[in-house]
Formats: structure tokens, C-alpha cells, sequence
């Protein structure tokens, strides 16, 4: 034990780097332990996307046009799935009191967590985008566009949906109640990120879309954090 | 150390206590007692930043400090109900991850020395789900050892230690007390601890 003169370990400003290395390697080992709930998520993403082939005409135009719609709205689907998970095992444990009484900056806790749940639930869906693509006849433009609207738009999907995970902790049926909240806000990233590949099939440019996406996500980056740290702290009193 | 003034909260409609004032000094430790629902929770939490008082100020080390300040996070341990710990993580994973949270990292001698010393070695690379309720607080209480913080608020420390376990408790706090620290703990159990030191609260 230390004497009377026992004080702060961390100063703020180092205090950010610290945090997030705290929370994301914690969270990824954490999920790492627990691979079994991370597969459904992603079983969910890939059966849904391979069923809408087997159940619509084979024709490979009509195949080609909904496609990206489709992996957009499944991956937006999955990511509502992952998200009750977010905060709330933390909650019932205790664990999110201690974030919120920690000295380092709450906000870089939160985003650590946020950057670990895209890491486990939004990046295998990039990745299995392209693989999952070909069942619907996409030509390699368009299965590289529908990939990179996807690694720009399911982060945003995380941050928006951190918010909602941490408005409704603690809520009896938050699981739908989230869904309601974070729906409208999806919107628009559906529209974006589904539509840069119908550009592309236009033969437009993709640009204006994935500009859009861009910067909807250097908002949610610079928000989100902020948002989903004071969320919790209402949840905690 | 801490001082609090006309401190009032509510939970829903009830008024759990009002116009309450109290001063702790460095070395000293305040005992928080009473019925249930009487809001000692409530006060530990407010102490620690975590839950809005209806009215009054806490002043630590004579200074205001707003609920979730970082001053009062970086010199403050809590130790409420719930023992944050993960199922998934050994006794030694989770002490170091919660060790780490508030800025600390221990090594691997000192993380193994404090948890024989709160008598864990053999369930140190036991994953927490098969821990016992005693066991998970001892791991609470090997995280008070490490962490040097000036004020300890404990809510409810003794609930489910046994006898050596009390003892270990006892030990920790009057370490921490001649260390010039201060404790508010809410408890229902008799601590072996010198008279001198305590201080009593009685909510009703």
C-alpha cells in the first residue's frame, strides 16, 4: 500500500491510446472465447443471402439488380441481430460501472468496444461479400463496389447502432425497441451503400454514393462515441 | 478527505434520505448502516459518481467535484454488488483486465502475489464461472490491494466471505486506514477493527 499521497495513475490525455487498447483487446479475446454466438450472426448473413437465389427466378439479369440490395440488407439485418449484445452483458455484470468509473476517457472505452464488435461482426461480412456476390452473377466491378460501400457502411451501422444498444439497456424488450430506434437511421445508409452499385450498372460513377458514405461515417466516428458514452452513464443512474 | 452537504436523493416517488451531511477524514473509515431501502446503496453511488443526487454537494479534499469527474474517478475505488467479472476469464485474466481499467498494470509477480495473498492461487487459471460467490469477491478484494487509490467506497464488502475472508477484509482496510486512506463502506457485519477509527452513519 501506498501512502496519503496515493493519486492519478493516468493523466487524460495518454489516457485515450491506453483505453482503446484496453477495451479492444479485452473485447476481441472476450469474443474469441465465445466463437459460437459470433457464428450464428454470421451463419444468419450467409444463409440469408444464398436462400434469395433459391427462392427467385435464376435469370441472371433480375439476379444481377438485386444483388447488392440483397447483401446490404442482410448485412444490416445481422448487424441488428449482434447488437443487444453489445453493451448488455457488460451491464449485467457489473463491467460497465467500472468503465464508467475509470479514468480514462469514457468515450474511448465505448469506441474501443464499438471498433471490437465491427472487427468480430461487421469485417467477416466484408470479406464474405465478394464470395457471397457471385451467386448473383456480379460482374467484378460490381462485386468490388458492393465490398467497398460495405467496409464504409457497416462501421456506421455499428457506431448508430451502439447509441441504441445503450438507450435501451436495461429496457424489458429492448431488443425491439432497438430495432425501432435504429431502423430510420439505417435508412439511409441502405440507400447510399445499396445504390453506388445500381450507379455502377448504370454505368454512373459510384463516387457520389460512396462520398456520402464517407462522410457519414467520419460523423458517426466523431458522434457516436460521445452519444453512446453519455447513453450509459443515463443507463447506469 | 470527503465531505458531503445537505445531500438528498429519491428513488422514483420515495425520498430515501435528505439534509444529509457527514465529513470523512484521511484514516478514517465510515461505517454505512441500516435497514434495507434505506438508501445506502444510493449513497455509495452518488459518492462514487454514479448516480445524480437529488440535491447537496460532495467535496473531496475540499473541493466540489461533479458526479463522473475524473479527478474523483482517478483517487476513488468502488466496489459495488456486481463483481464485474467475466465467466469466460481466469481469476487472473479478470483481476489484471480490471486492474488495468483504472490505469494500473500489474505484473505478472504482483498479480500472482496479491491473489495468494487473498488465497486464490490454486483457482488462478480457473476460468470465473466455476468460482464460488466468496471467491469472485475475493477477487474484488485482490483489486483494492493492487489498486492504490485514497478512498475506498465499498457497498455490501463482507456479503458472502467467510470467516478468513472477513478477516482479509479487516486487514485490507486497516492497511489502507495507516495508509492515510479513507473508507465508506456499507456493511451489516462487525469488522475487527479499532473503535477509534470508525465512524457510524445510521440511515433510516
Amino acid at each position: 500500500m501506498a501512502g496519503a499521497g496515493m493519486s492519478a495513475d493516468v493523466d487524460s490525455g495518454a489516457g485515450v491510446g491506453a483505453a482503446l487498447r484496453w477495451s479492444v483487446e479485452r473485447d476481441l479475446r472476450l469474443a474469441l472465447r465465445s466463437r459460437s454466438e459470433l457464428g450464428v450472426q454470421l451463419m444468419f448473413y450467409v444463409i440469408v443471402v444464398t436462400l434469395f437465389p433459391l427462392a427467385s427466378t435464376p435469370e441472371r439479369m433480375l439476379l444481377a439488380t438485386m444483388g447488392p440490395g440483397v447483401l446490404w440488407v442482410a448485412a444490416l439485418l445481422a448487424s441488428l441481430l449482434s447488437l443487444p449484445r453489445l453493451f448488455a452483458s457488460d451491464f449485467a455484470d457489473g463491467t460497465l460501472e467500472q468503465i464508467a468509473l475509470s479514468p480514462f476517457p469514457m468515450p474511448a472505452l465505448v469506441f474501443g468496444k464499438i471498433l471490437a464488435h465491427w472487427l468480430t461482426t461487421g469485417l467477416p461480412i466484408v470479406l464474405l461479400a465478394p464470395l457471397l456476390g457471385i451467386q448473383y452473377g456480379l460482374d467484378g466491378t460490381a462485386l468490388w463496389i458492393v465490398t467497398l460501400s460495405l467496409l464504409i457502411g457497416t462501421p456506421i451501422l455499428s457506431l448508430l447502432g451502439a447509441i441504441g444498444a445503450a438507450l435501451t439497456l436495461g429496457v424489458r424488450g429492448g431488443g425491439s425497441l432497438l430495432a425501432l430506434l435504429i431502423l430510420p437511421l439505417y435508412v439511409p445508409i441502405l440507400i447510399f451503400g445499396a445504390g453506388s452499385a445500381d450507379a455502377v450498372r448504370a454505368g454512373l460513377s459510384a463516387s457520389a454514393n460512396l462520398s456520402l458514405l464517407g462522410a457519414g461515417l467520419l460523423i458517426a466516428l466523431v458522434g457516436a462515441p460521445l452519444a453512446t458514452a453519455a447513453s450509459v452513464r443515463i443507463a447506469l443512474d | 478527505m470527503l465531505e458531503v452537504l445537505e445531500l438528498a436523493a429519491r428513488r422514483g416517488d420515495a425520498v430515501l434520505f435528505r439534509r444529509l451531511g457527514f465529513r470523512v477524514e484521511a484514516g478514517k473509515m465510515l461505517v454505512v448502516t441500516g435497514p434495507n431501502g434505506t438508501g445506502k446503496t444510493t449513497l455509495l453511488r452518488i459518492l462514487a459518481g454514479l448516480t445524480l443526487a437529488t440535491a447537496g454537494r460532495v467535496l473531496f479534499r475540499g473541493e466540489a467535484v461533479a458526479p463522473g469527474s475524473p479527478k474523483l474517478r482517478a483517487e476513488c475505488v468502488f466496489v459495488g454488488h456486481l463483481p464485474a467479472l467475466k465467466d469466460e476469464f481466469t481469476a487472473e485474466e479478470n483481476l489484471s483486465s480490471l486492474v488495468e481499467l483504472s490505469g494500473v498494470r500489474p505484473t505478472a509477480s504482483q498479480l500472482r502475489a496479491v491473489l495468494s495473498e487473498v488465497a486464490l492461487d490454486a483457482q488462478r487459471a480457473l476460468p470465473a464461472r466455476v468460482l464460488s460467490q466468496g471467491q469472485r469477491r475475493r477477487i474484488g478484494l485482490a483489486r483494492l490491494s493492487l489498486l492504490r487509490r485514497p478512498l475506498w467506497l465499498l457497498d455490501e464488502p463482507a456479503t458472502a466471505l467467510d470467516t478468513t475472508g472477513l478477516a482479509l477484509l479487516g486487514q485490507l482496510i486497516a492497511r489502507q486506514l495507516a495508509a492515510g486512506g479513507a473508507v465508506v463502506a456499507s456493511t451489516h457485519q462487525t469488522l475487527d477493527l479499532p473503535p477509534e477509527h470508525l465512524e457510524w452513519l445510521v440511515l433510516a
